[in-house]
């Protein structure tokens, strides 16, 4: 047996050739060699007994797994449309010059690779960039240069890093640049709890009664759904099944979403806590967090807070001292895949499998991970748990709007003057959150992010409420001088490149749409192209099978509603019979050359 | 009789498989000819337009100029255009060379396929012969066309039942088995 070979199997072995931990495995491999090889893939095949074409499907899946060497670094440029507002271009532009090489590429030397990435989670603090794991903020071209001399000098990003973030962002285990940039705290995600407070609270109730409270507080899905929390921990419970198991989605993927950036960074404990309590409600005894691969820095910290949490008997057995209560939390680490923050694709995740999405039903609550009864909940979600466990369904349910109790973390960025993390109570009408956050000259608001939806001066007067403007907390502001046609087709390319390809509407269907906005955009629109788009966006949001392809189509259908001039303004009736995107001229002109004649009829 | 509407038909990068199933009306072409006065078509060897025209029946997609330009005359002429079939819609069986890269497809017509013979090794260059275009376009990548009728060919029916609809304006009711290939 190779040298290699034994490296491989022994990482194996460290996860008991348990192929449904295949994300850790490969992760561990590429971690040690650079990239998951073919030599790699039939090795773990053959230890974890699958076939090589199971592990490659997974390899192949996630961006930041490759089964090609990449550079010993790879620099990650954030993609997303407040990072270019806010100067990235030419910082890419400044990468490219410094390394010599092109996005995409890696230097001839092979130690670095420079390469474009979605949204990272940092879009308060733009423009961005991932470099290895080590997050970088406010780049500009200058920095760039310093960064690719640092990295040539040292070969270490964590030299990066000169000026620690606030909070614990300057932690010992974290060290990172990141700022928190907490704008206005409320009373129940970014406030203080005795670890354990809420927890003991729980534990002195039957599980049953901590469902009842859950629903008297009337808690939704913080994740954007708004599904009722205590109906999905009460189906979770009620299914047969002796495992069960409690999901963290911290997989924040939505473009210009960053507050459970936050709340894993400072309020680690309250969503433990909060993790926990559901463990206790529905009889789980394992809970996964599932830890999006760009928040990978985070990871050392949050490990840390379960060890402390498990050493005050807050996690692991008997908790708090209650005989026969058990659960314990263990990371899962995502890989660079949007579409892996829909739970159905989080639990093939965690599963060790691409994340495609899952047929529902059996929804997860029945059938989740490895088939087991499973609640998938979002970040805030268990910190609203904790705090209504703390404080009580009552304090919480008369906070917020009648649909809507509680407060909401609203990630703000693009044209404002304080960008960041804001909690208000839900209900809060979208100009005065504008306003606070220092927005002037406002033409639009994606509110939710691309999946949600864009709305100009006349929706400024409507609430940020689950019946009204519903939110996963993204909030991007666009001032006049922005061009909304190329911000739908940014966030068009990221639906292309983030759907997982399963089914036809969302594989094909995003990518005519695409094509079609980069023609109106390049001049060549024609007026029927308006009626086309919007068959296209509704055939789409209509037939995909999964989250992302029902909401992939709404930049373009925003557009087209709220903003019908943007579009029109750009679009003249062609002059002659052809459509505009038809140039003869350059359709005949590589025959001309290679016959050596010009055309007749279209004489140049 | 100036009164009858006026429908003209082409074929195009197509193999006249949708002319056959236009004939394939069988007797109702006698109805037919009754219903409307045909202008440029194959069916008469009208060669250029001679009027406007109701309807313009499309086979086809476009490989050279020459298609690019009865595209674009029927598009001047008709009130209405409809793609007839696969080739038309879609581009077809000729469009199979738009993964090939161009030269390689001349080379291997006219340089290097087995049966070529070509000693002076050019390619064919008459300026009677129209050039051929960088890929194969469905006809509604060049203009503007409003009604597709799927099928290779489509059936009788279905073209049949169209055109009398069209030029009744009348809405097209095609049922399931008329468009069912299965």
């Amino acid at each position: 047996m190779s040298e290699f070979e034994q490296t491989v199997r022994q990482i194996c072995s460290a996860f008991k050739n348990d192929r449904t931990r295949m994300m850790d495995i490969v992760q561990a491999v590429q971690a040690r060699f650079g990239c998951v090889s073919g030599e790699a893939l039939d090795v773990i095949a053959s230890a974890v007994n699958t076939t090589r074409v199971e592990v490659q499907s997974t390899v192949s899946f996630y961006s930041f797994l490759t089964a090609q060497p990449k550079g010993r670094i790879v620099i990650r440029l954030c993609s997303d449309p407040v990072d270019e507002m806010a100067g990235m271009e030419p910082v890419a532009r400044a990468f490219e010059a410094e390394l010599g090489i092109r996005m995409g590429e890696t230097t001839p030397d092979g130690a670095i690779t420079l390469e474009w990435t979605p949204c990272i989670g940092m879009s308060d603090q733009a423009p961005a960039a991932l470099i290895n794991d080590v997050v970088v903020t406010y780049l500009s071209t200058d920095k760039a240069r310093e960064i690719v001399a640092e990295l040539r000098r040292s070969g270490d990003p964590r030299k990066l890093v000169h000026r620690l973030g606030d909070g614990h962002n300057a932690h010992p285990l974290v060290r990172s640049m990141v700022h928190n940039n907490v704008r206005r705290k409320g009373p129940v995600v970014l406030a203080d709890l005795p670890p354990g407070a809420a927890l003991r609270k729980a534990l002195a109730m039957s599980p049953v009664e901590v469902i009842r409270d859950i629903k008297t507080a009337r808690l939704r899905g913080r994740g954007g759904a708004g599904f009722p929390t205590g109906m999905k921990w009460e189906f979770t419970r009620q299914a047969e099944g002796d495992r069960k198991f409690v999901i963290c989605n911290a997989d924040e993927g939505e473009p210009g979403t960053f507050k459970d950036r936050v709340i894993l960074t400072e309020y680690a404990d309250l969503l433990f806590e909060g993790m926990a309590i559901a463990g206790y409600a529905i009889g789980a005894r394992e809970g996964i967090l599932y830890l999006r691969g760009e928040y990978a820095y985070l990871r050392p910290l949050l490990e840390h807070v379960l060890q402390v949490r498990r050493d005050a008997g807050l996690l692991g057995r008997d908790i708090c001292g209650k005989r026969g209560v058990e659960f314990d939390i263990r990371i899962q680490l995502g890989a660079g895949a949007y579409v892996c923050g829909e739970e159905t694709s989080l639990i093939s995740s965690c599963e060790g499998l691409r994340g495609d999405p899952k047929n529902r039903p059996p929804f997860p609550a029945q059938k989740g991970y490895l088939g087991c009864p499973t609640s998938v909940n979002n970040v805030e979600t268990f910190c609203c748990v904790a705090r209504i466990l703390d404080r009580g369904p009552g304090w919480f349910a008369e906070i917020g709007s009648k649909g809507s109790p509680g407060t909401k973390l609203f990630s703000v960025s693009g044209d404002c003057a304080a960008p960041g993390v804001y909690e208000y109570p839900f209900g809060v009408p979208l100009a005065d959150l504008l306003r606070d956050v220092g927005a002037e000259d406002v033409q639009a608001v994606q509110v939710g992010g691309p999946s949600g939806q864009m709305v100009g001066p006349e929706s400024f007067h409507r609430r940020l409420e689950y019946d009204d403007l519903a939110t996963g907390g993204s909030i991007v502001v666009f001032n006049t001088s922005r061009d909304l046609v190329h911000v739908v087709a940014r966030y068009l390319e990221f639906f292309v490149d983030e759907s997982c390809g399963y089914c036809t509407p969302c594989r094909v269907g995003n990518v005519l749409m695409l094509r079609k906005i980069a023609e109106i955009l390049a001049g060549r629109g024609a007026p029927s192209d308006v009626a086309y788009l919007t068959g296209l966006a509704e055939c789409v949001k209509f037939t995909s099978r999964c989250g992302l392809g029902q909401t992939s189509p709404n930049p373009v259908l925003s557009l087209i509603r709220n903003f019908p001039t943007a579009l029109e303004g750009r679009i003249r009736p062609p002059a002659g019979e052809f459509l505009p995107t038809f140039d003869v001229r350059r359709a005949l002109a590589d025959t001309e050359r290679l016959v050596g004649r010009p055309s007749v009829i279209y004489a140049p | 009789m100036p009164d009858k509407p006026r429908v003209a038909t082409c074929s195009l990068a197509g193999c006249f498989g949708c002319h056959m199933s236009i004939l394939d009306i069988d007797e109702r072409i006698l109805q037919l000819i009754e219903l409307v006065e045909f202008d440029k078509s194959p069916i008469d060897d009208l060669k250029e337009f001679t009027g406007r025209c109701a309807v313009g029946l499309v086979e086809g997609g476009c490989c050279n100029e020459e298609n690019v330009r009865v595209l674009q005359e029927f598009r001047k002429h008709c009130d209405v255009l409809v793609s007839v079939g696969e080739c038309a819609i879609c581009g077809g069986i000729p469009a199979m060379r738009n993964n090939i890269p161009l030269k390689e497809c001349l080379d291997e017509a006219y340089l290097n396929g087995p049966t070529v013979h070509n000693p002076r090794r050019v390619y064919p260059n008459d300026p009677a012969l129209p050039l051929v275009l960088d890929r194969v376009y469905p006809c509604h990548e060049v203009v503007k066309i409003d009604y597709h009728i799927q099928g290779c060919p489509p059936p009788a029916d279905a073209i049949w039942q169209t055109l009398v609809a069209l030029l009744n304006h009348r809405p097209v009711d095609l049922p399931y088995e008329v468009l069912k290939y299965d």
